[in-house]
């Protein structure tokens, strides 16, 4: 098997440095919208209407996002519309709107975090992006962070999809097996809004009515950084952000 | 290394007019030929529903047809059941049944042609009609411990009634439910694998491995857990919406998906596509070929534990995903595809910049495949395992790069091409064993061809426009099919006679496959489970829609 090692040490290290530093790569983000400026009201009206989803709204000349509904459809990232301004970052974490503040988990969590995935509905899209933390380039061990195989193991549940029917009850055992203190984080616009599938009589629109969601992870789907931004602020490393804030910042 | 059809396995190349007069010949007075619509070379319309398993018998047997799917539809108070068959070189046919609407029960094809099986489960439980002979129907996209009987969502008349929130709250679990076992010798147990596993990150699909001990007896697939109805919430929908849930209902081919669903707009309402977002459609299309099968290697070396070939495998994909994203904007290419073409243009710089990105990864394929070639408990545990010979194959239609490792050559780019791949030099990699080995030897295989293909698009792209305008007919019926990664995708498309969506049907690769999943399991060690699954690499979503 030494031909392995070799190849494995030929290879060396692709670990990104975030948290330490931010991760500059190219592509490991699509961006989001963010509040823009336009220069009539009525360019800003157009630029709203594109959104299929209503996660633009406008106050006079300036446009605002509320990225928790965004599917990230592009239409307002290009096409021959008035445009938003996209900013690549992906730290988009945020604390549900109906919670006020987010009790980390306490210190003992810190470098050893286990995470308990179900795919309640998901596309593909999210989950895939959830596995990539364990390549080499995200590399989630180094930051004490682990998938377990059961969630009576289990500190951080991630929900993707929207919870359908015939996952609810799978969804909800798993939230019961797992011992307190638990957190319940929700990644995925279908995860936190319902996203494109909304609520239907097979979905119940987002984890946020079956089960009481700590943390929100927008984006359709969150890159591995946005994913790993999230376990980070589950036990304090990182802040939630709050998104206009920020937003206005950038813009 | 990939070895030419046997005589066993080939199909039949037939003309259109040879199925023509046979059908003619030997059911006459009992059918209607007419030339077909929105996509459909021949409709073959039957008088008597009882003509039904004869017919599709002699075109799946004897005429050398692969079964596309059957595509239910309640039209002004009459049901329309259209089989489709595709026979290589010279289209799709169809077989239509209609009837009024107070009919309960059609007859079963299963028997005849054994890839119907599921499609008439599917339709048994989404419209509650009954199909007679078929051995097992119920409990299947609706799972019996969570939904009363006879509640038929898919029907039209549910459109009114179905309150979301009241008929959710009115299922409740059926705590008395047990699973079927079949498996009836002392000491016989089922082990129930899901559909929280692999910490959740294996996808939402419960197994029910049945044994006696040391190897799987049989085994069932549960799936639809992650059934979103999609078929159904798209109904009165306008088609820009319904193009969002194409493109987002199973993500890892999204962008085949798209291109289908919009083929089928495309074809309703006689667009020209552009020939340079044509060929930008082939790009992208095998873009996330690429991508799509750098991860399904990257899944099989983890399913044998081969720590350092699944992380190299694993830094290719991630840098494919990169490389989608710098050069589209979204890192599954969600946003691209629009009826009549693209949405954006792309500058010679950026797919410059991705040929060097695509160059890296076939370079870094080559050395993965050279070295997992050397590395012999690695093939050990892939070769001789999960085997589907041909012949099941040809019997359970299996498609994509999966039935082409057992022998079936068919590839909706070759045999039904569409936005001029038959102007395009490509191989379609086969292989006969059927086991995990072949499996892997064609995924490399049309990986490798996939980047060769993006290589001659991007030779050939002259300044152009990128779209056209493309709107959609108040009234039409059409249907648009793609190779997607993990095999041909059908998506059929009615408007209602105000531009929105009366009927959308999504037929998938994981769908037809999944059927024959337990062929390639039973008989083989529990061990050897994780790594048949991985060969197979199925979407559950994209099967569940």
């Amino acid at each position: 098997m030494s031909f392995w090692f070799w190849r494995g040490l030929q290879k060396g290290v692709h670990s990104t440095s975030y948290p330490r530093n931010p991760e500059l790569a190219a592509g490991v983000t699509p961006g989001r919208p963010v509040a823009t400026q336009f220069s009539s009201a009525q360019d800003a009206a157009l630029a709203a209407q594109v959104c299929p989803v209503g996660a633009i709204t406008t106050q006079g000349n300036s446009a605002r996002v509320n990225l928790e509904l965004c599917i990230h459809c592009q239409r307002c990232h290009f096409g021959n519309v008035p445009l938003m301004n996209w900013r690549s970052d992906y730290e988009w974490t945020t604390i549900p709107a109906t919670k006020h503040k987010y009790e980390p988990l306490p210190q003992a969590y810190k470098r050893s975090l286990h995470i308990i995935v179900v795919d309640a509905g998901d596309c593909g899209a999210c989950l895939h992006e959830v596995k990539q933390l364990n390549n080499p380039f995200y590399n989630m061990h180094r930051l004490g962070l682990f998938f377990t195989a059961t969630p009576r193991t289990a500190d951080v549940l991630l929900v993707v999809g929207p919870v359908t029917e015939n996952m609810r009850v799978p969804l909800l055992k798993s939230y019961e097996a797992m011992p307190s203190p638990k957190r319940v984080l929700a990644v995925g616009a279908c995860a936190v809004s319902g996203g494109i599938f909304g609520q239907s009589f097979v979905s119940a629109g987002g984890v946020s009515s079956i089960l009481p969601v700590d943390l929100d992870i927008p984006g359709d789907p969150p890159p591995p950084l946005a994913i790993l931004h999230g376990l980070l602020a589950v036990t304090g490393r990182k802040e939630p952000i709050d998104h206009e804030a920020t937003a206005e910042r950038g813009a | 290394m990939v070895a030419t059809p046997s005589p066993l396995a080939a199909r039949k190349k037939v003309q259109i007019e040879e199925i023509a007069g046979g059908v003619r010949d030997r059911f006459g007075p009992n059918v209607l030929l007419s030339p077909g619509q929105g996509g459909v070379t021949l409709s073959i319309s039957l008088l008597e529903p009882t003509t039904l398993p004869p017919i599709s018998k002699m075109l799946f047997w004897e005429m050398g047809c692969s079964f596309g799917g059957i595509i239910a539809e309640e039209i002004q108070g009459n049901w329309r059941l259209s089989y489709l068959f595709l026979s290589s070189g010279c289209g799709w046919t169809e077989v239509l049944v209609e009837a009024p609407s107070t009919t309960s029960a059609f007859p079963s094809i299963s028997a005849e042609v054994h890839a119907a099986d599921w499609h008439e489960r599917e339709i048994e439980d989404l419209f509650g009609l009954r199909f007679e002979g078929h051995p097992r129907l119920g409990d299947f996209v609706l799972h019996d411990q969570t939904w009363p009987e006879g509640v038929a969502p898919h029907r039209k008349l549910q459109r009114k009634t179905m309150d979301p929130h009241r008929d959710r709250l009115r299922h409740r679990p059926n705590p008395e439910w047990r699973p079927l076992l079949v498996v009836q010798d002392p000491g016989a147990f089922a082990m129930p694998v899901g559909p929280v596993y692999e910490g959740g990150l294996g996808q939402s699909v419960h197994f029910l491995l049945e044994t006696v001990g040391e190897d799987v007896v049989r085994s069932v697939p549960r799936l639809f857990y992650n059934f979103r109805a999609v078929e159904k919430i798209a109904e009165g929908q306008p088609v820009s919406r319904a193009l969002l849930l194409a493109e987002r209902f199973a993500a890892t081919s999204s962008f085949a998906h798209s291109l289908a669903f919009c083929f089928a707009v495309e074809r309703m309402s006689g667009t020209q596509v552009p020939v340079r977002a044509q060929n930008l459609r082939i790009l992208l299309c095998e873009l996330e070929r690429l991508r799509h099968h750098a991860g399904a290697i990257t899944g099989i070396c983890e399913s044998t534990a081969l720590s350092v070939a699944a992380s190299q495998a694993a830094i290719i994909e991630e840098r494919l995903l990169r490389a989608s994203c710098q050069f589209s904007g979204h890192r599954y290419l969600f946003g691209l595809n629009t009826p009549g073409g693209l949405r954006r243009d792309f500058s010679a710089e950026s797919c410059g910049e991705l040929l060097r990105a695509i160059d890296r990864a076939a370079a870094e394929l080559h050395t993965l495949e050279d070295g997992l070639y050397l590395t012999s408990s690695f093939l050990d545990r892939l070769e001789d395992v999960g085997i589907v010979d041909p012949e099941k194959a040809r019997d359970l239609n299996f498609v994509g790069p999966v039935g082409r490792a057992s022998g079936q050559a068919g590839d909706l780019r070759r045999d039904c091409p569409y936005t001029g791949y038959e102007t395009y030099q490509f191989r379609v990699p086969q292989a006969l064993e059927g086991d995990g080995y072949a499996r892997l030897r064609v995924l490399f295989q049309e990986a490798y061809q996939s980047a060769q293909l993006i290589h001659q698009v991007a030779k050939r792209l002259e300044p152009e426009t990128i779209s056209v305008h493309c709107e959609p007919p108040a009234h039409g019926l059409a249907f648009g099919w793609a190779e997607a990664p993990i095999g041909g995708a059908l998506h059929w498309l009615r408007l209602d006679g105000s531009g929105l969506v009366e009927r959308y049907r999504i037929i998938t690769a994981s769908f037809n496959n999944w059927l024959g999943f337990r062929v390639a399991v039973e008989d083989f060690a529990f061990q050897d489970f994780p790594i048949i699954l991985a060969s197979f690499g199925l979407s559950a979503t994209e099967c569940d829609r």
